[in-house]
């Protein structure tokens, strides 16, 4: 077998570092802008620096705006430690994993969307890794981007677009007269529905991780007070030790951080193939442009007869 | 005033508590979408990972109502009555 090069182990070392060295800025940062106060809050993302002089309102940036570019980085430089040193035939167990996850991604978007919608594996497979990163941040105590309704809101108005997108490519006209269904009266149902489903999928994700928070940090602070009044007599340093908190709120995290993290990505991405291929018909699509085709040669042949 | 702003306190917390009844909506819900996976589990057992997989995603779609409920109820909690009160007393104060 033959032996790495140096260079090539110097660029992994380089990679690994890349991916470890975001998380560290982001404690940094955490730490920094962090006032020191007493006992356990809820609060949303913390402001971190604001561009006053902009045209329309104040630019305002936010620590989940920075953590969810710092997780962009990181996922970059784990998708470059995947493909370094990639060949033809998979020889090494990095490119046993990177096969095995793209092969899962492309089975999943064939499965879920069709032939017609292979190239969108790629997307999907960046909202999974995305979202599902995002939400594992507060693992290490950092603020999770996917608990502010910006950063979801934002995915889903893309996913809006791109659903937009596909119904008008069937045909303008296809796509409003799919409003008068099945009755011109409940056009504005239809309306409402239509802009419900960026919002449903925004709030669902948004909700999801941001309850996980906020119920972990309810039991904590609540397990607090039941180990003050139980075992607050003791004297000095043992009436001040948290028995309680000790296990009990890691229970909740698994499920709300690890789990709920992890289905709420897939789900997220699960939403979105339905939407984008629900709005394409492909095989009416490509039936009606057949149509139009023959109709065509139909008719070039007739004046061709006359 | 003291009384206006406990008055707006306390309906705050009342209208998170009454928000929180749609929990029964996706308990029920799902309770009966896991029920009918079981059977189907048992009736057809090598059918289990797609039956699973789909069970998981329609709970979590069905979970939609409740948590718009919570949604609201952690606003009311959170950031409804601070707003409240300072519309409160922006208005007393004129």
């Amino acid at each position: 077998m033959k032996t790495k090069s140096r260079l090539f182990v110097a660029l992994d070392v380089l990679l690994i570092i890349m991916m470890i060295l975001p998380l560290a800025v982001a404690i940094g940062i955490k730490v920094l802008i962090t006032p020191p106060s007493e006992g356990i809050n809820i609060a949303g993302a913390r402001i971190i620096y604001t561009f006053d002089n902009m045209p329309i309102q104040p630019l305002v940036i936010t620590e989940s705006q920075v953590n969810s570019w710092l997780i962009i980085i990181s996922i970059f430089s784990l998708c470059l430690y995947f493909t370094h040193g990639i060949k033809v035939k998979a020889d090494t167990k990095r490119q046993h994993a990177l096969e095995w996850i793209v092969e899962k991604c492309d089975g999943l978007v064939g499965q879920n969307m069709g032939e017609y919608f292979a190239a969108f594996s790629p997307f999907i497979a960046s909202i999974i890794a995305l979202s599902a990163f995002s939400s594992l941040m507060c693992l290490f105590g950092l603020f999770p981007p996917t608990s502010d309704i910006n950063i979801v809101g934002g995915w889903a108005l893309l996913v809006f677009i791109l659903i937009t997108y596909y119904k008008l490519k069937c045909g303008p006209w296809h796509y409003i007269k799919g409003f008068a269904e099945p009755i011109v009266i409940l056009a504005p149902m239809n309306l409402i529905s239509e802009i419900a489903t960026p919002v449903s999928m925004a709030f669902r994700h948004y909700g999801n991780v941001l309850s996980g928070t906020v119920i972990s940090v309810l039991v904590t602070t609540g397990l607090q007070g039941l180990s003050n009044i139980l075992l607050g007599w003791l004297p000095g340093f043992l009436g001040e030790f948290p028995f309680l908190q000790i296990g009990i709120p890691a229970v909740l995290s698994a499920y709300f951080d690890v789990f709920s993290s992890c289905l709420q990505a897939y789900i997220f991405a699960m939403l979105t193939m339905m939407y984008v291929s629900g709005a394409f018909p492909a095989e009416d699509y490509f039936k009606r442009k057949e149509k139009k085709k023959n109709k065509k040669i139909t008719t070039k042949e007739k004046l061709e007869v006359i | 005033m003291e009384l206006a702003i406990g008055f707006i306190l306390g309906c705050c917390a009342l209208g998170a508590g009454l928000a929180m009844i749609a929990g029964i909506g996706p308990g029920i819900g799902e309770g009966n979408a896991v029920a009918k996976a079981c059977e189907a589990i048992g009736r057809q057992p090598e059918s289990k990972g797609s039956v699973t997989s789909t069970m998981l995603m329609g709970c979590a779609i069905a979970e939609t109502t409740g948590i718009y409920a919570l949604v609201i109820a952690i606003l009311l909690i959170f950031v409804a009555p601070n707003m409240f009160v300072n519309i409160l007393l922006r208005v007393m104060g004129a």
